[in-house]
């Protein structure tokens, strides 16, 4: 077999350490650093976008606590409105409640001196009738004709037990 | 009829001597210039565009550099990236080397036993120095791992030994003969078939010559996924034998 034949051995070493080596030269200077750098290259632009992203999804979130915030100041404010308008109201109504309350004692109060007026009228009156009716029933049954102060005075007395 | 080992000739090209030394430009050594030329074209060409998407001779190029790199960082780790020029010339050689076997009427250069023993004995010694440099005498605890008992240590240490130095001749011969052995049966299949044609006229060689034919052709496909395979294997066990130098056991 020419594989054991020794004579070939020198040439072959040698131009086994002549192409390997160049080989490995061209490998290891300009192909291998070639490829390195456009590996490396996308390498960095991967995780460039994805620095990207992560930032964009930080403003994003940021904007979106913003919004948060936004629309609950916004609901705070129109509660507080709503709070304030309706304290307002109630008050309103409260006074103008007060107002015709306070206007309606003063009718009540009114009323009740009038009618205690009349009743005292109407009471004064009585005891006159009663004194005249008195009078003439005790004249016709008796035939007396009664002091006028004694009269009064029974009068009186009789209506105070009816009164009480 | 050629012999089936007349593919493995060496011949001078452009004779050349130094100091009485026959160092001739041969067909093994054009194939191995050949071999230089197409793994820096493959590369180089490969990538010229340099995109940031890559095409399909990209893609191609960008592959065979991930394979070496992920073959070195399984196997070697983050200390092996110094050593990866090394392997993946070592890996193209070897991988193109093979390929180009495969042409009819080229010549393999992995094929002799004496290129990749050369191979092998670099890979061999480079280790040893690396692995010296690195640990120092220590390095020798390589030959006597560490947690066995040591009564075992009389049987154990020569073994170690034993298998570490027939490290650079498993390498080199196992390449070599897959090699060399797929080449001659790839030969002699091929010549049944001319042989037929010969004993038989030309009819009854064609209509016999199917069965030895559709084997070369078996043959064939199988000897490319070897060229590849044996070569795969040179690298990986090369990365095997640094990871030892490099990490110890």
């Amino acid at each position: 077999m020419p594989q054991f034949d020794p004579s070939s051995f020198p040439s072959q070493l040698f131009w086994l350490l002549v192409s390997f080596s160049y080989l490995f030269f061209l490998m290891s200077r300009y192909a291998l650093p070639r490829i390195a750098e456009v590996l490396g290259e996308r390498q960095k632009r991967i995780d460039d976008d994805i620095e990207k992203a992560a930032q964009l999804k930080t403003q994003i979130s940021t904007a979106a606590q913003a919004y948060e915030k936004a629309l609950a100041d916004a609901r705070a404010q129109a509660q507080a409105v709503f709070r304030t308008s309706q304290e307002e109201i109630n008050g309103q109504a409260q006074s103008r409640n007060q107002e015709v309350a306070n206007r309606l004692a003063q009718q009540i109060s009114a009323g009740e001196a009038r009618i205690a007026a009349s009743k005292d009228a109407a009471l004064s009156q009585v005891r006159e009738i009663a004194a005249g009716a008195a009078e003439a029933v005790v004249g016709k049954l008796t035939g007396l004709s009664l002091d006028e102060a004694n009269l009064k005075k029974a009068v009186n007395l009789a209506i105070g037990e009816l009164g009480q | 009829m050629a012999s089936p080992v007349h593919q493995f000739e060496v011949h001078p090209l452009v004779p050349i001597q130094i100091d009485g030394i026959d160092v001739s430009f041969t067909n093994s050594a054009l194939f191995m210039a050949f071999a230089v030329a197409f793994s820096y074209a493959f590369l180089t060409l490969g990538m010229r565009e340099r995109s940031l998407v890559p095409g399909r001779w990209q893609s191609m190029a960008e592959l065979v550099y991930e394979f070496i790199a992920g073959m070195i960082r399984d196997n070697v780790g983050k200390e092996g990236a110094r050593y990866f020029p090394f392997i993946f010339s070592l890996f193209m050689f070897v991988t193109v080397g093979n390929f180009l076997g495969m042409m009819p009427y080229s010549f393999t250069f992995t094929s002799h036993l004496v290129v990749t023993g050369a191979l092998a004995l670099t890979v061999f010694i480079g280790v040893t120095i690396i692995g010296f440099s690195r640990h120092g005498l220590h390095f020798l605890r390589l030959f006597f791992p560490h947690g066995a008992p040591i009564a075992t240590a009389p049987i154990l240490i020569p073994i170690e030994m034993i298998s570490y130095l027939s490290r650079p001749f498993s390498l080199g011969v196992r390449l070599f003969a897959n090699m060399t052995v797929g080449h001659i049966m790839l030969k002699v299949l091929a010549g049944f078939v001319v042989a037929f044609i010969v004993k038989l006229g030309f009819f009854g060689g064609v209509v016999t010559g199917i069965v030895p034919m559709a084997a070369v052709v078996g043959v064939t496909i199988l000897e490319f996924g070897i060229a590849f395979l044996q070569a795969y294997v040179f690298t990986i066990l090369s990365c095997i034998y640094l990871n030892d130098a490099i990490n110890m056991h």
